[in-house]
């Protein structure tokens, strides 16, 4: 993994290296890389003058954190109660299907990881996936496969 | 523009902007860019408008719009023609065209677009006059569709930032916190709390002190603080810096999801454009009172929710809850007195100082004062976000509001309260909804989520399912909740695979009952509660699944299958044809035959069926 340390710097200096701000520093680091690669852990520690056992136990934590590197896209099924009861088990295994995968592995070109949440704040649109930051709703086991079949379009292209 | 300086340069300010407004009168397409709308596409239709606008040489004549969340989000993307107040539900790009040509070229209906009333088929074309819209009482979510969530300047045209000013220049804190308490505004994060009490103690103690809120939201199924949070932060700021007046606080967070990347931005700009207009930092408004509020983002953790978890992950631990026999009004954020408050809690705030704790009071019940706002989801007919008066009757919202079930099933229940809340059955649809009501039926209000559940919902299944969300976000410190949930859980899911026994039922109350009482925090003593509100008022399916091994609602898969009525088939061939294992077989117009050995209970064919012939057996 190359990492841009200039810009490891960056983000923990916008949070003015404070300890406080510990998990902030580690999602914008994730937002570049997908998950926080342990390289940096040494980093942050030196950085914000914690120990490393915080790091790790911030890190498992959150769910928003993963020391594991994920996939390009980040699929996101929402298993909350609204979308439970229209049928999310359906969307999730229609995304197996069509992924090769189960619940939170990554698929083996690194292109797709498939993940389970609880409840992303559509719930009027149930069943609803987000992939990375963009949300699709109203879905069933056909339109969410043709989903996926677009990002992996985006990213041929 | 330059920060207003004082109470008059606010004033002044606010006029010039109406006046302009007034001036402008020109056309104003509303468009949702609510999270829901943006689910459906909000942003192809934004760009096709335009586009479209340009084409016409009207972008000048006609503004359009992003605004906040309109709460009918089922039928997303949302768009509203102004003057007028035409509304266009479920928009797409390709209606654009027919919208600028007709309605806005032309001041003519695009007939296939207005929205036809389910239940009457009868074309409404105004937002206000919809079922859905008309029972309501919009004090908080009003200005929500009307506004740009992204600017000051609608905000303050709307009357916003006017009880700030009416509470740095005409109360003291005491007359604050009395026109709270007065008010009778109780906690909407989930334990009603009265709001005015909490801030009297925050008030005496000394030290630091912060405001907090509470935008974990972290309830699945509700989503009101989000949609407040995208669609008027404004207004939620607006209270906590009346908050932090009342108590005399000098600093500020919100506690935001991760997940919630629109809230997080919009509210960033909101914190931004009321520092650059004198809202926030030094000398507000030049009262001489300062105060800074920033954001903070948490990570998917439904315990960081709990008060003293949130406050632990604020100091950028993990978020662990501790035992409460010193409050967080006296210790809480860097062992500061420290006021939480839920995101809709704060929106109240304005609204009551501007209009009078009266005013306020006279709406709702006898100690459930104001509006809430709802999430209304799952299997009723429009789904959304419904704001009504305290004490509205399930009924009215499911039914007159919600437009009731679809495709003709019967209503089974109403979940309220979230993991934390309970499973309501039919006989209590005439209860209305307020925070002493729920909890007399064994649920609790929560933070407004309500998820509606039809036959084809098992409740067993339910009760498994918040159980399988509680395990995974047990913070797992103490054994009642550790490992009381795991128990609860095995039994719950042996229960749904056919290997339920005798005096399961009594187990799971006994273990429910432990967990209750001896847990740590209230993520545990609340956990039991789907458990046990499910046990209380569908026994029978319980009984079902470990007498019968049957699961009636055909949910639990080893417990059912498909039979296709012979009598009842008509030879569609629509199952035969959506059948992804080629189960289903026969010809056109003759009846079908399900092959169970293939059949994986898909539930493709039931669904898909118009003649009730797929059957849960
Ligand atoms: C497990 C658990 C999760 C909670 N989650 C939330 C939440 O997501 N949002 C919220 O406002 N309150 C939540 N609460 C309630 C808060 O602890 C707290 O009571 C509330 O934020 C206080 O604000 P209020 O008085 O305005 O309701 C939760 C409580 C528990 C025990
Ligand atoms: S339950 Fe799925 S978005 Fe809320």
């Amino acid at each position: 993994m190359d990492i841009d340390w200039k810009k490891i710097d960056d983000i923990a200096d916008a949070y003015h290296n404070d300890r406080e701000s510990l998990l902030m520093i580690m999602q914008d680091i994730s937002d570049i890389y997908n998950y926080v690669p342990p390289e940096v852990i040494p980093v942050l520690v030196e950085k914000l003058g914690i120990n490393p056992s915080l790091v790790y136990s911030v890190a498992t934590f959150y769910k928003t954190i993963s020391l594991e590197p994920r996939g390009k896209y980040i699929v996101s099924v929402c298993t909350g109660t609204a979308c439970h009861v229209r049928g999310a088990e359906k969307i999730m295994d229609a995304l197996e299907d069509r992924l090769h995968v189960k619940e939170s592995q990554t698929t083996e070109d690194r292109l797709f990881t498939l993940e389970a949440v609880r409840c992303v704040g559509c719930c009027a649109s149930g069943p609803v996936i987000t992939v990375n930051q963009n949300t699709h709703g109203g879905l069933n086991r056909s339109s969410v496969v043709k989903v996926i079949d677009e990002y992996e379009k985006q990213h041929v292209s | 523009m330059a920060k207003l300086e004082n109470r008059s340069a606010l004033e002044s300010y606010r006029n010039g902007l109406l006046a302009e407004q007034e001036s402008r009168k020109k056309k104003l397409i509303s468009l949702c860019a609510g999270s829901g709308c943006g689910a459906y596409g909000t942003a192809k239709v934004y760009d096709a408008l335009v586009q479209e606008l340009a084409k016409h040489g009207l972008q000048k004549e006609v503004t359009v719009k992003l605004s906040g969340c309109h709460g009918f989000c089922e039928k997303g993307p949302i768009l509203v023609i102004h003057p007028q107040g035409i509304f266009y539900p479920q928009i797409k790009e390709d209606h654009i065209p027919d919208i600028v040509e007709k309605t806005i070229k032309n001041g003519e209906l695009v007939q296939s677009l207005v929205y036809k009333d389910p239940a009457t088929k009868e074309k409404i074309t105004h937002e206000k006059d919809i079922s859905f819209y008309k029972l309501q009482q919009r004090v908080i979510f009003g200005n929500n569709g009307a506004i740009d969530p992204t600017s000051i300047e609608d905000y303050i045209a709307v009357g916003g930032y006017q009880a700030l000013e009416k509470a740095l220049f005409d109360m003291t804190p005491e007359e604050i916190i009395d026109q709270v308490k007065k008010s009778g505004l109780r906690g909407r994060g989930g334990g009603g709390f009265p709001t005015g009490i909490k801030w009297e103690t925050c008030h005496k103690h000394n030290g630091d002190k912060y405001v907090i809120c509470n935008a974990d939201e972290g309830d699945p199924g509700a989503y009101m603080d989000r949609s407040l949070l995208e669609g008027n932060p404004h207004l939620v700021l607006e209270g906590m810096i009346i908050g932090a007046v009342a108590i005399e606080s000098n600093e500020g967070y919100v506690y935001v999801r991760h997940e919630y990347p629109l809230a997080v931005k919009n509210l960033s700009i909101a914190l931004r454009r009321a520092e650059e207009l004198g809202f926030l930092g030094k000398n507000i408004l030049g009262s001489g009172f300062d105060l800074n509020i920033h954001i903070s983002r948490g990570g998917g953790a439904f315990v960081c929710g709990e008060s003293t978890a949130l406050m632990a992950s604020l100091e950028g631990m993990p978020g662990r809850p501790r035992a409460k026999y010193i409050h967080t009004v006296e210790k809480g954020f860097r062992n500061n007195p420290s006021n939480l408050n839920n995101v809709e809690t704060w929106a109240n705030v304005p609204v009551i100082i501007d209009k009078g704790a009266d005013w306020y009071a006279a709406i709702g019940t006898e100690r459930s004062k104001g509006t809430k706002i709802f999430s209304l989801v799952g299997k009723v007919t429009n789904t959304g976000l419904v704001e009504v008066p305290m004490g509205t009757t399930l009924r009215t919202i499911i039914y007159d509001i919600g437009g009731g079930i679809p495709n003709k099933k019967k209503f089974k229940a109403v979940q309220t309260g979230g993991p934390s809340g309970g499973c309501i059955p039919e006989q209590f649809l005439n209860l209305g909804v307020d925070f002493d009501e729920l909890t007399k039926v064994g649920s609790i209000m929560g933070s407004g989520g309500m998820i509606v559940m039809d036959q084809d919902t098992c409740m067993v299944d339910v009760a498994r399912y918040f159980l399988d969300f509680l395990k995974e976000e047990s913070c797992g410190q103490c054994n009642p909740c550790r490992e009381g949930i795991t128990a609860m859980l095995d039994i719950l899911t042996d229960i749904c695979q056919g290997n339920g026994k005798e005096g399961d039922i009594e187990l799971l109350e006994d273990l429910g009952m432990m967990i209750q009482k001896f847990s740590l925090c209230g993520l545990g003593t609340s956990a039991p509660n789907p458990v046990l509100t499910t046990i209380l008022y569908f026994r029978d399916e319980y009984e079902a699944h470990i007498k019968d091994k049957k699961c009636p609602s055909g949910v639990c898969k080893p417990l059912f299958h498909y039979e296709i009525d012979e009598e009842a088939c008509t030879g569609c061939t629509l199952c035969a044809k959506r059948c992804p294992e080629e189960a289903i077989t026969g010809e056109k117009k003759k009846p079908h035959h399900l092959n169970l050995e293939k059949c994986i209970k898909c539930g493709i064919c039931y669904d898909a069926c118009k003649f009730d012939a797929v059957r849960i057996q």
